[in-house]
């Protein structure tokens, strides 16, 4: 690239037609296999071969259509990358998501309704835990860290806007999550 | 050396990016990475001052037990609004947008960002966002504080749409500033500029950028996501309609734990220069220290789930989060024990922003450990949303990354305006913002581990004398502050003239002219030695 | 087509931008600036896949049943759809290398086409969902679906797609936009970089759907 005219020009590297037609055909033959066997009753095996085409179809248009088989490879180190941290991201949420109540079922119960830490509010504690911070963590401070914070006055979330968000963690219990998420 | 003889009309030598074009319009469409730079600086400046002033009306209002200034509903709206202008529109473009767009090419010996247009469009994008957030301010503010946890976010009659669509253009900026580093750094190196002869700045630009295009895309759909939840009631994250406000908190940490480490990697960064270039010595262990960098990027896309201990996870997930999260402590004492292994035999002089390094090393430890106490779940359950967490959090992202910051501006301040500051005026910046951010924030770790819970507008008479020294405490870093506002400002016009390298600083950026050329470097330069080589000239 | 002539000259041709040494550097520059856009596209899409999986962990049954709501064949002819215009785009890209400028604008034609038809058949997808009251959360007025909370998979549908959907919206726009400059002549041989990195973009948008097709329409 020294020379002044290797400066404006770059040699690329060209595939032949049959190459970009032969993908695309496997492409659309792998979709009528996918649409084929998702007809046949596999109980869970319908995912697992339905992804794996999906992946082998994905594998062929990164390969060939974006040219990651034949360009520099920081391109694919960043493709993967970006796929190894999706994983993370959905793999470590789904372990919390289905795990939970595994070691020991909390047992929830609302702040009490007689604490000092109503007695200057004029607001009634409607509902005990509130909003924001997510109920469990108002339920679980009182339960394990022996009310002592109880004595300041409640302020915010807790005089405002509590009907609602108490309503509401009612309601989630009864979404039909299998394991019981929250100390109510 | 390029240092020319031929002055502009403030005595600086010309060209320089300041004086070659004039008038407001040749700053709004520029396209040089210099003046986007600066451009941020003016933008994170105001919203520093935004969140500073929330911040100081929030410590007056705590001064004493009672109503002083607000009452609840706007003392949660003041909180809200501290934290997410402080966190969205100052700290996150803060030192990569603003010091890190003037500086990286700079030190990579490049003409510009790889995509300069894009790079103005991330500082309007900024703008833009920016304005959101100010709408959602003025038409009434936002009291979900600033991390928008689910369900109350859904349910809350206050500005959360505005705000939140504020902060998803605002990852746009982010991420266009991720993307265009990441692309300079790989393709715009000077000739011999080998990837061990980075500056540990760059280093941890890139490290920062890595994190910005790949956590902030998932804030924007976690956003989205809250903003389609008030909207349409999707059912994801709102429990009314079967969704699980859980999973909220996995979107919104699984960016927002990185973003922490968005505000303290450049942070990093700078120290590392800044010990160098005052130690007069090569920074020990720089492969270490460049590659805990990346190390830390990595691992902190691990721990997200130590923010939700107490938030009803899955137990085991807890303590594997709480496991991972010690491994972060490890890059980070690498880098801690390297740079005071630097400071060792090295021919230090005490200039201010040497002075901001010692300080930084001080509070980053302190920040750091503590954050290792609330990364054990037991001792977690007990300091949870307590003034513990906002002590340590404050100490990590202000005693971390704004110390770091202002000694970056302290440092290239003479790079970007040709012109010094009051070195007395330095100090006595330092002294007060050091001495007031300790007396501020020390007292929130004493008054957290009594069981002062955060967020709250009012306390028991037991912790008034503790609120009183932090409020002073505030009081005094807010004056440090201004003083350094005013001598840095006054010294624009005033400022004794320097040459290109008033610290005998050894990177590249110190080759160039002060102020710098339009196109950086008059000629290419060429690297021939490690960025960190006082004995043999090196261009 | 002045600016695909040999450049022997001082001159530097118009697309050539002065802060790069030469032009390898500047394509080889768009293509990681893109790749690395990409990347945060693909988390973008993932927090939805992640919810995606999520849910259907957690109601298995109520998306099997909720996925018989869709049609599969309208999917099929979709997803066939977008992989020819995957392959016009691939093959524009070539032509532009090769020289061959009418023809890669014909190409560009024929994509466009393909995302128009896309777009044509998603909305009478979308339109029949509307009428039937397969609707995303609170508007969800369908009673014909067993399991629990059925409003969450077309909240999680009509999310995918439709944000699937501004990308093709999007990509199209783009796509008339490189129609109009390949007919000024602007690409060739030396300079096609932006037709490539669309091709990019366009790719990994073929590659979303070819997911999202087996997950929302083949199982549930």
């Amino acid at each position: 690239m020294s020379q002044l005219t290797d400066k404006y020009s770059h040699h690329a590297h060209i595939l032949p037609l049959k190459v970009y037609l032969g993908i695309g055909g496997t492409l659309i033959f792998m979709t009528l296999v996918t649409v084929a066997v998702a007809q046949v009753h596999l109980g869970p095996f319908n995912l697992l071969v339905a992804l794996a085409i999906a992946v082998f179809k994905a594998i062929l248009v990164g390969l060939f259509f974006m040219h990651l088989k034949y360009d520099n490879k920081l391109f694919a180190v960043i493709f993967v990358s970006s796929l190894a941290f999706l994983g993370i991201f959905i793999s470590i949420t789904l372990f919390d998501t289905l795990r939970r109540g595994d070691i020991y079922q909390e047992v929830g119960m609302p702040i009490k309704a007689n604490s000092n830490m109503y007695d200057s509010l004029r607001v009634a504690p409607a509902h005990g835990a509130s909003g924001h911070e997510g109920a469990t963590d108002k339920a679980t401070e009182s339960v394990t860290s022996g009310d002592d914070s109880s004595g300041a006055k409640a302020t915010g979330h807790e005089g405002t806007g509590n009907d609602s968000g108490g309503a509401k963690d009612t309601g989630h219990v009864a979404t039909g999550v299998e394991s019981p998420k929250s100390g109510h | 050396m390029s240092y020319s003889p031929a002055v502009d009309d403030n005595g600086l030598p010309s060209p320089n990016y300041l004086s070659s074009e004039k008038g407001l319009w040749s700053w709004l469409s520029t396209l040089d990475h210099k003046r986007i730079g600066i451009l941020y600086l003016i933008g994170i400046t105001i919203a520093f001052f935004l969140g500073g002033v929330f911040a100081l009306l929030l410590r007056l209002e705590l001064f004493f037990p009672g109503q002083q200034l607000v009452g609840p509903d706007t003392y949660n709206k003041l909180f809200t609004l501290h934290g997410a202008v402080m966190v969205f529109l100052f700290i996150i473009p803060s030192i990569p947008a603003a010091l890190g767009n003037f500086v990286l090419p700079l030190q990579l010996g490049a003409k510009d960002v790889a995509f300069p247009r894009l790079n103005l469009a991330s500082w309007y994008i900024y703008v833009a966002g920016s304005l959101f957030a100010l709408y959602a301010l003025v038409t009434g503010g936002v009291d979900t504080g600033w991390t928008f946890y689910t369900p109350y976010s859904t349910s809350s009659n206050t500005a959360v749409i505005s705000i939140t669509t504020g902060a998803f253009i605002l990852g746009f900026s982010s991420i266009f500033t991720g993307m265009n580093f990441i692309v300079t750094i790989h393709k715009l190196r000077a000739p011999g500029m080998t990837w061990d002869r980075l500056p540990l700045m760059v280093w941890a630009l890139y490290g920062t950028a890595l994190i910005q295009v790949l956590a902030t895309p998932v804030l924007a759909i976690t956003l989205a996501l809250l903003i389609m939840e008030r909207t349409l009631g999707v059912g994801i994250f709102d429990p009314a309609m079967g969704g699980d406000p859980v999973l909220f908190q996995h979107f919104f940490w699984f960016y927002s734990h990185p973003a922490v480490y968005i505000m303290i990697l450049p942070g990093m960064g700078i120290i590392s220069e800044l010990i160098a270039a005052f130690s007069k010595r090569e920074i020990v262990g720089y492969k270490f220290v460049a590659g805990s960098s990346l190390a830390i990027a990595l691992l902190g896309f691990l721990v997200w789930g130590h923010h939700m201990f107490t938030s009803g996870q899955s137990e085991l997930a807890s303590a594997i989060f709480s496991f991972l999260t010690f491994f972060v402590a490890i890059p980070s004492a690498i880098k801690v024990f390297n740079w005071t292994a630097t400071l060792y035999k090295g021919r230090i002089s005490l200039e201010v922003p040497m002075l901001y390094a010692l300080g930084f090393l001080f509070l980053f430890a302190i920040g750091g450990l503590t954050g290792l106490f609330l990364g054990t779940l037991s001792v977690d359950i007990h300091l949870h949303d307590t003034y513990f967490i906002v002590a340590h959090f404050h100490y990590v992202m202000m005693g971390g990354t704004v110390i770091a910051l202002i000694g970056g501006i302290h440092y290239w301040w003479p790079k970007m305006f040709g012109r010094m500051y009051s070195q007395f005026w330095g100090v006595v910046g330092f002294i007060l913002v050091f001495v007031g951010f300790n007396v501020t924030f020390f007292s929130q770790f004493i008054m957290g581990s009594q069981g002062m819970p955060r967020r709250y507008w009012d306390y028991l008479p037991q912790f008034q004398r503790i609120h009183g020294i932090s409020t002073v405490g505030a009081m005094i870093l807010g004056t440090g502050l201004f003083i350094i506002a005013i001598y840095l400002i006054a010294s624009l016009r005033r400022g004794t003239i320097v040459g290109p390298n008033p610290w005998g600083a050894s990177t590249l950026e110190w080759e160039t002219t002060s102020p710098p050329h339009p196109h950086n470097f008059e000629n290419q330069p060429v690297v021939t030695g490690g960025p960190y080589d006082f004995n043999k000239p090196r261009v | 087509m002045s600016n695909n002539q040999e450049h022997k000259g001082a001159h530097p041709p118009e697309w050539f931008q002065h802060h790069f040494t030469d032009a390898e550097q500047q394509q080889e520059s768009a293509k990681l600036g893109m790749w690395v856009f990409l990347l945060t596209e693909i988390l973008f899409f993932g927090g939805l896949f992640c919810a995606y999986a999520i849910y259907r962990a957690w109601h298995p049954d109520m998306f099997i049943n909720a996925h018989t709501a869709l049609d599969w064949r309208m999917g099929g002819l979709n997803t066939i759809v977008l992989i020819v215009s995957s392959i016009t785009m691939a093959m524009s890209i070539r032509s532009f290398q090769l020289n061959q400028q009418k023809q890669g604008v014909m190409l560009l034609v024929v994509t466009l086409m393909c995302a128009a038809t896309f777009m044509v058949i998603k909305y009478f997808e979308y339109s029949h969902k509307f009428h039937v009251g397969q609707l995303p959360g609170k508007f969800y007025t369908f009673t014909g679906i067993e399991g629990t909370n059925p409003h969450i998979f077309f909240s999680i549908y009509f999310l995918m797609t439709g944000l699937h959907g501004i990308h093709v919206l999007v990509g199209m726009g783009v796509i008339i936009w490189l129609i109009m400059r390949a007919k000024k002549g602007h690409f060739g041989p030396a300079y096609y970089t932006p037709v490539e990195v669309t091709g990019l973009y366009w790719h990994l948008v073929d590659m979303v759907w070819i997911f999202l097709f087996p997950l929302f329409y083949l199982i549930g």
